[in-house]
């Protein structure tokens, strides 16, 4: 061993002071950190895929569609199939990616790379470990949804400046996913039940809750449990402010539901979330 | 720095801490020796404030957890077992956002950081994945990771399990360092050779108790003694052989097919079986040490 001087100030004097941040925000500058350093792992799903998605359902499809029912059906409130469909295929990204970020990265960081068991240790508390990871994927949804509508943008199928708005519906409706997602992950012992979520209530829901077509078209029992779902309510609500329309009764009652769910999850959460990393 | 007064934990029903006491002062190296499975670990999460009691009196840097969770963690470098190091992030990120989490300013972050670095010998190695490191590496990085904010009390769990041994003594020079400028240091371990080599003060805990407590020099000496003497023996021989050594032996233990005897003068025991006219198959006299303290205590060795 060479001869080794322990630095000075290397051990306390006096407590380390903070300076007043709020918590939370510390532990979301760690998302943040960890974005910087492997975000080029989600350049395909942030960048390209919308793209793709627009070009192949949007025109390809969607020329079909036009040329049968007529370029601005009624069923389709009018507009093109491209305009019809970008909410549509916006919000359901936005669940998925609400589902993505608050299973796998969640259940890492209690169990695999234990990242919040490194921040329990410190001055936050479990409140603010959970809460700066929402806010990280609050983020992160409305950066993708941002770029999803600007790309929408280019192909023309955006009319409306309220399609802003769409882009802050969009990660709500990312959200009301991601905060029962989350608080279900810190509950979990493995990782299995997130593919059987994925298969039993995620596909199914991206098929049928009105993002590729009018739940119009499904018979009645089965659009009756389409309208409750979660997604539902966001495709209609990014489809009517895509539309132009912000001021409508029937958004009022999707952003209440998506809200519900999302602060449902927060408070579920919050058990969760103590009952994992304070036992 | 520590106190606890009838320190219990419970997990559904299950009684990992049963009721313990101890005080730790400032500046000592107080340490945690038992099996796995013992309780350690849970004391010191409850030390550590991530984990509530479930009852008794715990007070750290004079605060309660209870209530002072926050406060008190601003003052506490804990290195857990596991490391809970972000294997995608390098060394240099791994210090720096932990430096975050007790919001101390970027620039000097960025100054202790250099200097951990240097301490944990890691400085080659600041821009490497943490997935990249050896587990002495690793280890050296977490502890250098919980010396960032400046910890008066540092809480090391295990710090050289699964280590070599090369690796343990670069870990335990660093912290014979950190003894000498006067951080407290809690440290839990099944390993008697470390706990001997590192402890000013030891408590000996087994099925979530306490069961000796002391230096481990007064621990050895009051619960076995200075030496031991083991033997392999035909069964004939060592029928009454403890009996006919009278007050030379303190204390007599089978530990599997061996007799240990302990006494002052291991010598001077084996000396007088041999005039008993004795002969073992084998014999070896050596210092006793903490592994025997947990023999004696328990009935088990603590590696089992």
């Amino acid at each position: 061993m060479t001869d080794l001087v322990v630095p000075e100030g290397l051990v306390a004097r006096e407590a380390a002071r903070d300076h007043g941040h709020p918590r939370w925000l510390l532990a979301f500058s760690f998302w943040l950190l960890l974005y910087r350093r492997t975000w080029r792992g989600s350049i395909l799903s942030t960048f390209v895929y919308p793209t793709l998605y627009l070009a192949s359902i949007g025109i390809g499809l969607g020329g079909l569609v036009n040329r049968h029912v007529g370029a601005h059906a009624l069923s389709l409130g009018g507009v093109s199939y491209l305009r019809f469909v970008a909410p549509g295929i916006l919000a359901a990204s936005a669940m998925q990616i609400g589902i993505n970020e608050a299973s796998w990265p969640v259940m890492s960081a209690i169990r695999w790379q234990r990242s919040y068991l490194a921040q329990c240790a410190t001055p936050l508390r479990v409140i603010d470990v959970f809460v700066g990871h929402l806010a990280w994927i609050a983020l992160r949804l409305l950066f993708t949804c941002a770029v999803f509508v600007a790309i929408s943008a280019g192909f023309g199928a955006v009319t409306s400046p309220f399609s802003l708005v769409e882009i802050i519906a969009a990660t709500l409706l990312g959200l009301a996913f991601a905060t029962p997602m989350a608080a279900l992950a810190a509950a979990l012992q493995g990782d299995e039940a997130f593919s059987t979520i994925n298969r039993l209530v995620i596909v199914p829901l991206f098929l049928f809750s009105g993002s590729f077509f009018p739940i119009a078209q499904l018979p009645p029992q089965l659009r009756l449990l389409a309208e409750l779902t979660p997604l539902y309510h966001g495709v209609a609500l990014c489809r009517s402010l895509a539309g132009g329309q912000l001021l409508l009764w029937s958004n009022l009652v999707h952003l209440v539901y998506l809200l519900v769910l999302a602060i449902l999850g927060v408070a579920l959460g919050r058990r969760t979330y103590s009952r994992r990393l304070e036992r | 720095m520590v106190e606890a007064r009838g320190l219990v934990k419970r997990f559904d029903g299950f009684e990992a801490v049963g009721g313990i006491d101890f005080t730790i002062s400032r500046g000592e190296v107080f340490g945690f020796l038992g099996p796995n499975g013992a309780g350690k670990t849970s004391t010191m999460r409850m030390v550590a404030c991530m984990s509530p009691r479930s009852e008794g009196v715990l007070r750290v840097t004079g605060r309660d957890p209870e209530t002072d969770g926050p406060e008190i963690r601003r003052r506490i470098g804990l290195v857990p077992q596991d490391d809970a190091l972000d294997a995608e992030l390098s060394v240099l990120d791994n210090l720096c956002i932990y430096g975050r989490y007790f919001d101390l300013p970027r620039k000097e972050i960025r100054e202790r950081a250099k200097v951990l670095l240097e301490f944990a010998q890691l400085t080659e190695r600041a821009n490497t994945k943490v997935d990249e490191l050896s587990g002495g590496m690793r280890r050296r990085l977490t502890i250098a990771r919980a010396l960032i904010s400046s910890p008066e009390l540092m809480i090391l769990d295990e710090p050289t399990t699964g280590l070599d041994p090369q690796a343990r003594h670069l870990v335990w020079d660093r912290l014979h360092r950190l003894q000498g400028e006067g951080v407290t240091l809690i440290i839990t371990t099944h390993y008697m050779d470390e706990a001997e080599q590192l402890c000013d003060r030891l408590v000996v805990m087994d099925q979530g108790l306490i069961v000796a407590k002391g230096s481990p020099r007064e621990l050895i000496d009051s619960i076995v003694s200075r030496e031991a003497v083991e033997f392999r023996l035909e069964e004939s021989d060592a029928a009454g052989l403890v009996e006919r050594l009278g007050a030379l032996v303190d204390r007599a233990q089978m530990l599997g097919d061996r007799l240990c005897c302990y006494g002052r003068d291991g010598d001077a025991i084996l000396e007088r079986v041999l005039a008993l006219g004795v002969r073992p198959i084998s014999s070896l006299v050596r210092r006793a040490g903490l592994e025997d303290v947990f023999l004696a205590l328990t009935g088990k060795s603590l590696n089992d």
